[in-house]
Parts: C-alpha cells; structure tokens; sequence
C-alpha cells in the first residue's frame, strides 16, 4: 500500500458545548477522489475546514505528507480549498483571482503568467481573463475558484458542497468535468456534500458521517449493498427499513420475527441477536398479479397506496393488511400499477440485509 | 360649435384638473404611496424645506451684497471676498480650521477603522460595553465633552510646564511650532468624529463575506496580505465616507473648539463667532459661503461613494 496522503488520527472538534467531530480516524491514499457525505450538521464541513486550516482541532492529529499539520496556518499547507460560495475576490479581475496565490509566496512574474495561462486553459476560462466576477455567471465563477485552487499545484484539493449553488443542468455538466479534472492533474480531491448521488457518482471512496463520527467508509457500491447501519442504508439511496426481532438461527442465516412479514429466514453473516432491522432496496422487490410459485421467494400482498411516475421507471408505495409500507421501484416497461390495485410483493431473502445498528 | 365638446366635459372634470398650478400639485390618480402628489403634503414639505434652507440662501446671497451694514440689498458685488482674503486673522482661522480637519480625518480614520475591526472581527469579554462606550461620543451633548477636554487639557498644560526646562523640554517646544499648536483642539476633534467613522466603517464591514479572508489564507496570503489585498479594498469606500464625514464634522465644530483653543489657535467657525459679536458685515458672509461650499462638495463625494450599486461594484 503506498504511502497515504492524508491521515487523521483521534480528530476531535468541540465547539463550546457541541463536539462536532467525534474521534475521527482514516487515511486518504494519493489521487483518490474521496467524499465526506452527510446530513448537515455532521460534522463534515467542520472536518474540511480543520485539513485547511480554518479551524484548529481540539484533539487528535492531521498528517498531511508525512508531516503532522494540525496546527499549521492555512498559508504553510500544501492544500487548497474550493468554497462554497467560492469566495471568488470581488475586485480583481479573474485572471488576478488566479494569480492571487502565487503572488502572495512571491513567484516570479514569468512562472506566473504561463502558470495563469494553463489554469484558466484548464477549466475553459481563457476568454473571459480579463472580466469581472460580477460579470461571470455562477458556473463560471466556480471555475475560477477551482485555477485559482489548482493553479497552486496542491497536494489536496478541498471541496466545500461545490455543486450545491448550481442549477440541476449544469451540475450534471460540473460533475463530469470534476472527475476529468482529478484524473488529469492526478492529485487527492476531497469533497464535502449532503448529496448521496454527488458522493456516489464521483468519488472513489465515501465516509458517511452521522453527529461527529464516521458511520462507515466504503466504496460506493459497497456502502449501497452493504451498509453497515440502518443510518447508512436510509442515507444512501430509498431504502425499506422492517422492524424485526432475532428468535433463532437456521442453516447459515437467521430466523427473524419481522413485524407484518412474520417469520423469514434470512442470510447473514456474524452474530445478531434482539432487536434488528431488515433492509431491502425497492429495485429488489418484484411486483405480481398472481403469487409467485417460487417458495424460496418472501412474498407479501399489499394495496396500491400511491404511484410516482418517474418516465423510466414508478415508485410504488404499497401497504400490506398489517399496516406495512414498502416502496418498489419498478421499469416502465409495460403498464405499470394503479393506485388501489392489490399486488403480491416478492423478493429473494439473499437481496435484503440484516442490519443490527 | 366648438363650444360644445367644451362644454360637456369641463363641468366633470374638478377643479384640480382645470388650474394648471393646482394640477401640478395635486395628480390625483396616483398611488397611495406616492406622497409628493398630495398637496397638503408638498406644502408641508416646501414649507419644511424654506424654513431649513431659507437662512442658508439668504446667507449666500448676501455676501455678494453692496452695503458694509448687509441689512438692506444694494448691489451686486464680489469684493466681500476680496476683503475676506485681505483680512489676516479669517485667513489663518480659516487655515487654522482646514489644517485641524486634514489632522483629525487621518487619525480619526485610522482609529475608527480600526475599532471597527475590532469590534466586526473579534468576539471577547466586555465587548457590548466596549461598543457602547464607542459610541458614547456620538450620543453625548458636545457641551460636556467641551468641559471635560477644557479641565484635562488645562491640567495637562500645567503638567507639563513643570518641563519648562529639563531633559524633556524639546516635546514642549515641538508643540510649539504650527501645527503641532493645534493638537489639542485636533485631540478632542478625533475624540467625538472617530466614532462616526467607526459606525460607518463597521456596517460596511458587516456585509462583507468572511470566506473571502479564509480563501485569501487559503491561497498563501499572510494576515497582513490579506488585510491589504481582500479585506481593505472592500473596506474601502466605508473608510472614505467615514474619512469625510470626519472632516466635515471637524471643519464646523464649535463647541468643542470653543472650549480647547486658545488666544493663538483659533479655528473659522470661533473666529467668525468673534467678528459677529460686533455686527454681521458681508466678508464673514463671504468667508461662511466659502465653508459651506467645501462642506457641500464633501458630502456630495461622501453620499456617491455610498452609493449602494457603487458599494455592489466593489
């Protein structure tokens, strides 16, 4: 395993009465693109700001390249940051904003034209080098943030929830053209979001954060399939969440009293035992007008409660006569469900995930 | 013929739409808002604006008037102004004044912006009382801060007469030489303008984005790059405004001034009190116009620098 880029050990932040990051340790290796997600007020931003030096942990360390920088100032970090209202300089002009970082080290005039050139070249800014930030659109002025990040030659790029102040067109357009960008420059970009499908579709890995503390980090597919706790599995994606209770075991899964389903035996790996809840994603419920043969299959009957019609696929909300609700994403391939109609909802025991958190 | 289009229509149409004057006063089909178009409301107005102003017009004009009494208009004439210049003591109380605002609007300035820092940067104890004991100047009547400056600078002057001769008799001497005589009444001008300064300085600061600063840091800049490169063109146009606010409330102090200065340093609006304890004569006119119109054009400045699309510009 090469050498990580950053590393975090026992990272703590209180705020007067409020710890806003809890004990935090994990290591980003180099150039992987990772994200910090969660809901606001988890802490996420406030672990942003400490790797740039904006706030100053109350415990633990931050080993950015080997060296520990926990209490370095944000000017002495090999590390730049994209904000969220990019806080681009309203009185220079765009090709100043980029050249602000290397003027203040004091680089040479040369360095820094060429340097300025291929920055601006980089996110498709050259024409507009000479305007104003008042005269650049929102997307625009994020560019701008990130040469004037990039041009800095960082070791991290830092990014506080970047596409949260674009529209939902030119997002899509941004979040392909980060990707592009860290693998061309080919260095660690950490990104902050609240946006499971920003942190799915971009990064390579994911930390879930939830009060402070990391619920799980995991790759994308990884965090979908296997999340580790009812908090994840609800955070990422839609998601039906069952109240079960653990009553034996039976060959190499658990036997499970779940509420409206009555017993299932259901695959899982390691102990569990009380109170538990069944997951299971609602593209992995299947949708019968007649009950399937296969006995291996959990089927359920339930009333049509409500359709959200997507174009290439519906959510469904059905409930059982136990007063249970599942959702069911379903294809539109043929006619699809009608509210008020009684449906049998089926699905394989190996597709749902016992969740013991 | 004619008459009779005439003679339908004029009887519906009220008086208001029929006098031209009246008409001009009193659009009636104007919004509930629109105040200026009610004529109760424009005389009260006109009536509001000639009290206010009136004394000030009268003022200008007659120092152009012909007459050494400036009672009765008798001609035009600008030679009051002439007479103004030639008159030695106006001059250097006029000069005295100016070079008294120039002094207090740097210091004041500089002061009060930095208070304003102070107080939009920092969080620490007593920081409410700080900001009101800020602000006490501006709300205190002048009289009083005119006597609290008249006994400390005259305790102060005895104080250091003790220094007549000895190894600090130097300071005492530099204090001798202009403008350094002006000190003391430029001390208690900075003392009630920096506020003013401050107050205006801070509530442009409070619109400013403070990831501006972090990304300024961010980027390499040191603290004091950062100051100088971010935060001080914003800070800009508030330390302009404050700055000739400062000015301008120094250039027509009187209480205060009256109190602090002495036989040697007296300011324009002291010296101007003298000369009209003996009668108005139309070269104080002249010398007064001359004060207006720099006020005037000072806060002219001031009010298009505040401009709030010009404040968004920057």
């Amino acid at each position: 395993m090469t050498h990580p880029i950053i590393s975090i050990r026992n990272l703590t932040k209180r705020f007067a009465s409020v710890v806003a990051v809890d004990d935090v340790t994990f290591d980003i290796p180099p150039n992987e693109f990772f994200a910090l997600l969660g809901p606001s007020g988890c802490g996420k931003t406030t672990l942003l700001r400490m790797l740039a030096g904006l706030e100053r942990p109350s415990a633990g360390e931050i080993v950015i390249d080997g060296q520990d920088m926990a209490f370095t100032p944000p000017n002495q970090r090999p590390v730049n940051m994209v904000f969220q209202s990019y806080a681009v300089f309203p009185h220079m002009t765009v090709e100043q904003n980029v050249a602000y970082g290397l003027k203040v080290v004091g680089t040479p005039r040369a360095e820094i034209a060429t340097r300025v050139t291929d920055a601006l070249d980089m996110v498709q800014l050259s024409e507009l080098a000479g305007r104003r930030p008042d005269q650049l659109s929102g997307g625009q002025r994020q560019r701008v943030a990130l040469a004037r990040a990039l041009v800095k030659r960082p070791k991290v790029l830092l990014l506080d929830e970047p596409l949260s102040a674009l529209d939902a067109k030119l997002r899509d357009q941004m979040r392909m053209e980060l990707t592009r960008l860290q693998q061309s420059v080919g260095i660690t970009f950490i990104i902050v979001t609240h946006d499971q499908d920003e942190a799915l579709s971009m990064a390579d890995r994911i930390a879930v954060m939830e009060k402070g503390r990391i619920s799980q980090l995991a790759s994308p597919s990884e965090l979908y399939e296997q999340p580790v706790s009812r908090f994840v599995a609800d955070f990422i994606g839609k998601v039906n969440l069952i109240d079960a209770e653990v009553v034996g075991t039976a060959d190499g899964g658990l036997l499970c009293e779940a509420k409206g389903l009555g017993r299932v035996t259901l695959p899982h790996r390691g102990h569990a035992a009380g109170a538990v809840a069944i997951a299971i994603r609602p593209e992995k419920l299947t949708l019968s007008a007649e009950q399937p043969r296969d006995d291996k299959l959990v089927c359920i009957r339930g009333k049509v409660h409500d359709v959200a019609y997507f174009g290439d696929t519906s959510h469904v909300s059905l409930v059982t006569p136990s007063g249970l609700e599942l959702l069911v994403n379903v294809q539109n391939r043929k006619a699809g469900a009608t509210r008020g109609e009684e449906l049998w909802v089926s699905w394989a025991p190996e597709a749902t995930l016992v969740l013991t958190q | 013929m004619t008459d009779v289009p005439l003679a339908r229509t004029s009887p519906a149409l009220p008086l208001r739409h029929r006098v031209p004057v009246l008409r001009w006063l009193s659009a009636p089909d104007q919004g509930p808002l629109e105040y200026g178009r009610r004529l109760w409301l424009k005389l009260v107005l006109a009536a509001i604006f000639i009290t206010l102003y009136a004394p000030i017009a009268i003022l200008v004009a007659f120092s152009f008037n012909d007459s050494r009494r400036n009672i009765v208009w008798q001609g035009f004439t600008t030679k009051y102004y002439g007479i103004a210049w030639r008159n030695d003591s106006l001059v250097e109380a006029f000069v005295n004044s100016l070079a008294i605002a120039v002094m207090c609007t740097l210091i004041a300035t500089v002061i009060g912006a930095m208070t304003a820092l102070l107080l939009w940067r920092f969080r620490f104890p007593g920081k409410a009382a700080t900001e009101g004991f800020m602000a006490l100047p501006i709300v205190i009547p002048e009289i009083c801060m005119g006597v609290a400056l008249l006994v400390f600078f005259s305790r102060m002057g005895r104080w250091m007469a003790t220094f007549e001769s000895g190894p600090i008799a130097w300071w005492n001497e530099l204090f001798s030489v202009w403008p350094l005589t002006l000190s003391a009444i430029t001390a208690g001008h900075v003392a009630f303008s920096f506020p003013f300064v401050a107050v205006v300085v801070r509530a442009r600061m409070a619109g400013f984005n403070r990831e501006l600063e972090e990304a300024s840091r961010d980027l390499g800049a040191s603290e004091w790059q950062t100051f100088w490169n971010v935060i001080f063109p914003f800070m800009k146009p508030g330390l302009i405004a404050g700055a000739l606010l400062a000015f301008t409330l120094s250039l027509d102090d009187f209480v205060i001034t009256f109190f602090t200065s002495g036989p040697d340093t007296v300011t324009f609006p002291v010296k101007v009190y003298s000369l009209v304890r003996r009668g108005v004569s139309p070269d104080v006119n002249a010398a007064s116009t001359v004060l207006i119109v720099i006020t005037l054009l000072a806060t002219i400045l001031a009010m298009r620098i505040l401009r709030p699309d010009k404040g968004k510009a920057l």
